[in-house]
């Protein structure tokens, strides 16, 4: 599958391996991606954290906040954006769909 | 407000550098100047006895902000000058190199010092505490492979630099006085689980070992412990714990008690003198009495919520301690305070390198360390910040969520 912004879909896993509490880290070619599941709805963005090399899947959820394990900075899962010290850069975001019970992430073309 | 006043912040370490972004942030347009004895700017420390010293990491990884951000934010940075003397009531700093800044309000994050070892042959070239970049880039240099390391102090520093000495394929020895090591911040069990777990990474850990010298003739060659035998050696590391920086607190007056003493605003005995990070011995409401931490955490956290109050916010400083420690593959989270429990409980085994630690005191959590499982520590801050009795059956059962314990 591809599209028109030389991006691909790729299914990265089933939507029972995604709950709320427990994010999942998925590789796409060289991307290391977490998914996320906020009030039903399935998110993707970078699994290593800006600000020093940390997996947010090993993370804590709250709410659509995900906190680093390492240093508890904090960003905006739907948009990926940082919120609070020591993180300044925002986490990239992929497009997500679900078809069935797989869900599909959109990586751009390396 | 008078035009060259403004805040003062003595002290450029992470908390002093913390600090005068939050007071930025917070809308403080004033002047605000950063003073710091160490030529770089506010960073890290870390880093030092990890990444710093196993890998090949320049310095300025450490850095919170580059020096541009300072000159964007306006921050008057005044790197390489010491303070030599608070005058609370003119409300000045007085600089070594003569200057004297002038504040309405004076935040002093001056930090810590590392705890010297008053014993013969200390004073040799190849001995080196661990306290800032030069140490850390000092000690770096001479980790060659081969080379022959003593580490005195089996804390989490001594611990983090032995293993980052393994790394580099040296011979280690680590000298812990204690009968195991890390023995202030975790059980005597997650202790001996580290220091095996050192040993079959190769490095030797001796307990119950007391050093009593140094020798060497033009720099030391050999640690000599108190039970007689000797050990040759290229360097020595020396991590033996931190003392608060107060001195110029003291002779200013304000009140000292191991460490600055505060409250939870971070408000010293003068009402126009803060203080945080290392240095501050504050109320934490959480814990319900006065604690002095020397945490990345509180270094920064509390230095912003200091900075914010000094900009008009009523909100306290109150969080759950928490720090961590990295060595070899394993990162060890700990939070609360493990001073006092009575029964331990664990989730999880140690033989598989992924397992938490639970202290409670009457039912209730006051601790936990977790190893390699970063989420239960996150888990446990919550739990510990309820003050709630939580079920030890649930806790020791790893198909049980910890979410569940806190809804309960």
């Amino acid at each position: 599958m591809s599209d028109a912004n030389n991006a691909e879909w790729h299914r990265v896993a089933k939507t029972s391996e995604v709950t709320d509490d427990e994010p999942k880290a998925v590789q796409v070619g060289a991307e290391y991606i977490a998914l996320f599941k906020v009030d039903g709805t399935f998110y993707a963005t970078d699994d290593v954290c800006t600000h020093e090399f940390a997996s947010l899947s090993e993370g804590f959820v709250e709410g659509d906040v995900i906190e680093c394990p390492l240093h508890a900075g904090q960003f905006h899962i739907p948009t990926g954006k940082a919120l609070s010290p020591p993180v300044e850069e925002d986490l990239r975001t992929f497009p997500v769909k679900v078809e069935g019970d797989d869900i599909y992430v959109q990586v751009p073309k390396g | 407000m008078t035009a060259d006043s403004g805040f003062v912040v003595i002290g450029a370490g992470q908390a002093g550098g913390r600090a005068v972004e939050a007071m930025r942030k917070a809308g403080f347009a004033g002047r605000i100047v950063l003073v710091g004895e160490e030529p770089h700017v506010p960073y890290e420390r870390p880093p030092l006895s990890k990444q710093l010293l196993s890998g090949d990491d320049g310095p300025e990884t450490t850095y919170l902000r580059d020096r541009g951000f300072y000159r964007e934010q306006d921050i008057d940075l005044r790197l390489g000058a010491r303070a030599s003397a608070i005058d609370p009531s003119a409300r000045r700093v007085l600089l070594a190199d003569g200057d004297e800044l002038a504040y309405d309000k004076l935040l002093i994050t001056t930090g810590s010092r590392v705890r010297r070892l008053a014993i013969s042959g200390a004073e040799l070239p190849g001995v080196f505490y661990l306290r800032d970049i030069e140490d850390a880039l000092a000690i770096r240099a001479r980790l060659a492979e081969g080379a022959a390391l003593a580490v005195v102090g089996g804390g989490y520093i001594g611990l983090e630099v032995a293993a980052a000495a393994r790394s580099r394929g040296c011979r280690v020895t680590v000298l812990e006085m204690e009968p195991v090591v890390m023995n202030r911040v975790v059980a005597p069990e997650v202790g001996r689980f580290f220091a095996d777990v050192h040993a079959a990474q190769g490095a030797e850990v001796r307990t119950g070992t007391t050093v009593s010298g140094f020798a060497g003739d033009r720099r030391v060659d050999e640690v000599v412990c108190s039970d007689g035998t000797r050990l040759t050696v290229d360097l020595v590391v020396i991590g033996i714990g931190i003392m608060p920086n107060t001195a110029l607190a003291e002779a200013a007056g304000l009140a000292v008690d191991d460490g600055i003493v505060v409250d939870e605003f971070g408000r010293t005995s003068d009402p126009e003198i803060f203080a945080a990070g290392d240095v501050a011995r504050h109320y934490n409401p959480l814990l319900g009495r006065q604690i002095r931490l020397e945490s990345w955490q509180n270094a920064q956290n509390q230095a912003i919520a200091v900075a914010r109050v000094m900009c008009g916010s009523n909100v306290a400083y109150a969080e759950v301690p928490w720090f961590w420690s990295d060595q070899y593959d394993l990162n060890l989270q700990m939070t609360g305070v493990a001073d006092r429990w009575d029964q331990i409980v664990y989730r999880g085994d140690m033989e598989d390198r992924r397992f938490t630690a639970f202290y409670l005191l009457d039912g209730v959590l006051v601790a936990a360390n977790s190893v390699n499982l970063p989420r239960d520590v996150r888990y446990a801050r919550k739990l510990i910040e309820s003050g709630a009795r939580v079920d030890r059956d649930a806790l020791a059962d790893p198909a049980v969520p910890l979410k569940t314990l806190l809804e309960a």
